[in-house]
């Protein structure tokens, strides 16, 4: 993967600028090469690089401080939450700091009037919902590395999860950040009210990967449990009818908690790990949530049944207790570590695709198979047509990794074609980065790396990921696309 | 657009009265852009171009029992859909359902450099590059003119009910309010109106606390007859049936309590909803002959100046709104008055100077000389 190749000049400020960084957070800056081996990946485990530095503030102040100093210094920045990115986007530069935001770790609010809960960025996703559990609260997002993320990686990579079909994802879900932008200025966006003043920078700001700014302080919204949560378990012939049952549920109007599909590969390899009770001769299995008062999730169950049955559907059970719901999920949530015991390596794929393209996708996948010779396992977030195809591979074998990636590009570049988009909830990071050709013109990719010029000129945060091309400001301003032709042919494109 | 001469972007009108007045020597008409371009139920998504009469896309989502979740409202007649996003305003349904902004899921548009571009996608679940439909979202036409809309759309409930508690003096509606947000109820909309403004269904000459309760017949029934057993000791009761609900939901989401005497200022105050009825209370108090109600289960407040607006009158009005919401926090937004009165005062919350540098250098990217209704938001934007 082409990062933005190291400049000598900065790394030949490395000890002043350690000097200066170690003044304004005496106790969090990290030099020796060792210890800053721990931050040389995230969760895309396939790329590495040591950082020139690693530094941990504890408190906005710091934040501010230290992006000063890179300011003035020329200094690339990477910030990182708990590293969990799945696409990249806490991947280190060799010339670059990391700012690890793991140590603003304070919930400083809880406003059950309001629904609010106001905290620093490093809290954990889960330790948001389990501070107001015993009032019978919960913060809805529930990406599956919600024990470990944080809710500031949440805000950057507008983090999704199973429920997020009925919640909203994370932007949704936000009511109000604290950011410091590159300069060290500290600006607050939003609050407890519903809405924006003027123009919606939170909106911007969610889902910006750490290009736009640093969050120092998030305000979410918490919501009551359901009363009661139900799922139903669901065994099709074919990924035809599996597909137009999702399709009958929401043309019925019912838009259930959590709606995923697993495809044959998925259900032998969910079942093999953790012996729930998946069928095993089914081609394709649905699972679906209701929640609601016991009123309302008896009826739409009846509901989902009988949508199920009309279209086909194999097999049908019902959870009747919480562990067996939980034992219904089970499988899917462990679906990933799952497909890492029968292979040595995987990628998981993210694309978002329209519903009813869903079967012709999967034949594609399976012609996809045998040209780059490697399985593919699918679990589905069926209700908003995001996809994770899980390609298997071995590292150990010569050409694998590349004809893994190259799978790979080619199902995010059907998942365009198809009329989706590259990414539904990991993020663009450096892994789709240069796929976004793909779904974007030159001209499309101008107006958003414009918008970066409004937050960041100088292209200190997290360079190297999101855009395909590293612009300087000066010449977006005179960007113009004559004919299908770009100006400047000569930027380096990675 | 070369030459640098400003353009005010204009739809159906109905929100030209909305935001401070835009002096430009040409108007860009874009109702003619209108049509539906695809619309895809199960997808749930809806195509259209953004002159399309929103009267005509929920006529044809109702069609399929869909809706537009966010209850955009009509105000002054029949708007259209980019009217719609472009204004950014949500009905009742705003705090559950959410507002405009997490609706819209792709556009395409030209920018002030007169480039034409697209963002975001035709799915409902991407974070593929900025999101931009959320600043489009709300942006008075200051940023693009929109030229194709991509909605998410939402089934429509199968039975709506209300339930009224007659009688509530604001103390009391506040206490209620919170009873209700933090139980399971689920209501999809909540508001106050005090005993001088009227809606229809509601007795006249009492205050309201009014829940809507949406969703599947049995669980309406169960959630509202258990609310009511719950509130039971607040006061007199009253139920609406699905048709008096569409009725008394369509007004508060239009302001039709303050539809009179359109001489008079009209407020839209944003507040944290557990602050709303003590700051209505307040700004009332300091506002004698004001009248004001609460949408959004306090967070939304609709304010009408006592007297015909005049420039210092107005301005002695907004300087009493803003002191107080500079402690609740939130914004105001003066969202009708005569011409010249919104030429006078600031219309929108004014920002603290890093927020309003970093909104202007958003401006100036999209529309670097400034052609795409200037001034419609702030002075210099």
């Amino acid at each position: 993967m082409l990062m933005p190749a190291p400049d000598p000049a900065i790394l030949a400020r490395r000890a002043e600028l350690l000097a200066r960084l170690r003044e304004a957070v005496p106790d969090g800056v990290i030099e020796d090469e060792n210890s800053r081996r721990a931050y040389e990946q995230d969760a895309l485990t396939a790329y590495r690089q040591i950082p020139m530095l690693v530094v941990l503030p504890s408190s906005t102040g710091e934040v501010a401080a230290v992006l000063r100093i890179c300011s003035a210094l020329g200094i690339k920045v990477v910030p990182r939450g708990a590293g969990t990115s799945l696409s990249g986007g806490a991947l280190p530069l060799a010339d670059g700091v990391v700012l690890g935001l793991a140590r603003l770790s304070k919930i400083l609010d809880i406003d059950y009037d309001n629904r609010t809960v106001t905290c620093q960025p490093g809290v954990t996703n889960l330790a948001i919902s389990k501070a107001v559990d015993a009032l019978g609260f919960y913060y809805a997002p529930d990406p599956s590395s919600q024990i470990a993320c944080t809710i500031g990686g949440n805000i950057a990579e507008n983090s999704g999860g199973v429920h997020c079909l009925k919640y909203g994802l994370t932007t949704n879900n936000v009511l109000g950040v604290e950011i410091v932008t590159i300069e060290g200025d500290i600006v607050r966006v939003g609050g407890k009210h519903l809405d924006a003043e003027g123009y919606d920078l939170l909106g911007i700001l969610t889902g910006s990967e750490g290009l736009l700014g640093v969050v120092t302080e998030v305000t979410v919204r918490i919501l009551r449990k359901p009363e009661t949560a139900r799922a139903l378990l669901i065994g099709f012939a074919s990924n035809e009818t599996a597909g137009a049952t999702v399709a009958a549920i929401i043309g019925a109007g019912i838009i259930p908690a959590g709606m995923e599909m697993m495809d044959k590969p998925a259900i032998h390899a969910a079942e093999a790990f953790v012996n729930v009770g998946y069928p095993l001769d089914v081609e394709a299995l649905l699972i679906v949530e209701l929640d609601g008062p016991a009123a309302e999730v008896d009826h739409l169950c009846a509901q989902v049944t009988t949508l199920a049955q009309a279209q086909g559907a194999v097999s049908c059970r019902m959870s009747s207790s919480e562990p067996e719901r939980l034992a219904f999920w089970a499988g899917r949530k462990a679906a990933f570590p799952a497909v890492g015991r029968i292979s040595p390596d995987y990628f998981c794929m993210d694309g978002t695709i329209p519903r009813k393209a869903l079967p012709a996708v999967l034949a594609r996948l399976k012609e996809f198979e045998s040209e780059f010779g490697l399985r593919v396992a699918n679990v589905f977030h069926a209700g908003d047509g995001n996809l994770h195809p899980l390609i298997l591979f071995d590292s150990n074998q010569p050409g694998e990794l590349e004809r893994a990636e190259a799978f790979g590009a080619a199902i995010l570049r059907l998942c365009v074609q198809v009329g989706g988009v590259l990414t539904g909830e990991h993020g663009v990071g450096v892994e789709k980065r240069d796929l976004m050709s793909e779904q974007f013109s030159e001209g499309d990719l101008a107006h958003q790396e414009r918008l970066k010029c409004a937050f960041d000129p100088a292209g200190l945060l997290n360079p190297g990921k999101v855009f395909p091309v590293l612009h300087r400001c000066a010449e977006l301003g005179r960007l113009h696309v004559h004919q299908g032709k770009l100006a400047f042919p000569d930027i380096p494109r990675f | 657009m070369n030459a640098g001469e400003a353009l005010e972007v204009v739809g159906a009108g109905t929100r030209r009265g909305l935001g401070r007045p835009v002096d430009a020597p040409h108007t860009l008409d874009v109702s003619g852009l209108r049509g539906v371009l695809a619309y895809e139920p199960e997808e749930l998504i809806l195509t259209a171009l953004p002159g399309t009469p929103l009267a005509e896309v929920e006529s044809l989502l109702s069609a399929r029992k869909q809706c537009l979740a966010f209850e955009p409202p009509y105000l002054s007649g029949l708007g259209t859909l980019g009217g719609a996003v472009s204004s950014g305003l949500s009905g009742p349904r705003r705090p559950k359902a959410g507002a405009v902004r997490d609706h819209v899921l792709g556009f395409t548009a030209v920018s002030g450099r007169g480039e034409l571009f697209k963002a975001g996608g035709k799915v409902v679940k991407n974070v593929t590059g900025y999101d931009l439909p959320k600043l489009i979202t709300g942006s008075y036409g200051t940023l693009a003119v929109i030229t194709e809309l991509t909605i998410k759309v939402l089934p429509a409930q199968e039975d709506t009910r209300t339930l009224v508690v007659g009688g509530q003096a604001a103390a009391a509606a506040a206490r209620t309010m919170k009873t209700v947000v933090r139980s399971t109820a689920d209501v999809s909309a909540a508001c106050y109106l005090p005993q001088d403004l009227s809606a229809p269904g509601i007795a006249p000459h009492t205050p309201a606390t009014a829940f809507r309760f949406e969703g599947v017949a049995p669980s309406v029934e169960f959630r509202l007859s258990r609310l009511r057993e719950q509130l039971a000791a607040e006061g007199p009761m009253t139920t609406l049936d699905l048709e008096e609900s569409l009725g008394f939901w369509r007004a508060v989401r239009d302001v039709a309590p303050l539809a009179d005497d359109p001489g008079r200022g009209l407020w839209r105050i944003s507040v944290p909803p557990a602050l709303g009825v003590e700051v209505l209370g307040r700004i009332q108090a300091g506002l004698p002959g004001s009248r004001a109600f609460l949408d959004w289960g306090g967070g939304l407040m609709w304010l009408q100046s006592a007297a015909s607006a005049d420039v210092s009158s107005t301005l002695e009005c907004e300087r009493k709104i803003r002191s107080m919401l500079a402690e609740s926090g939130g914004h105001a937004t003066l969202i009708r008055a005569p011409e010249e009165v919104r030429r006078g005062v600031n219309v929108f919350q004014p920002q603290a100077a890093s927020l309003a540098a970093l909104s202007k250098r958003v401006k100036l990217q999209f529309d670097p000389k400034r052609v795409l209704n200037p001034g419609r938001m702030y002075a210099d934007v």
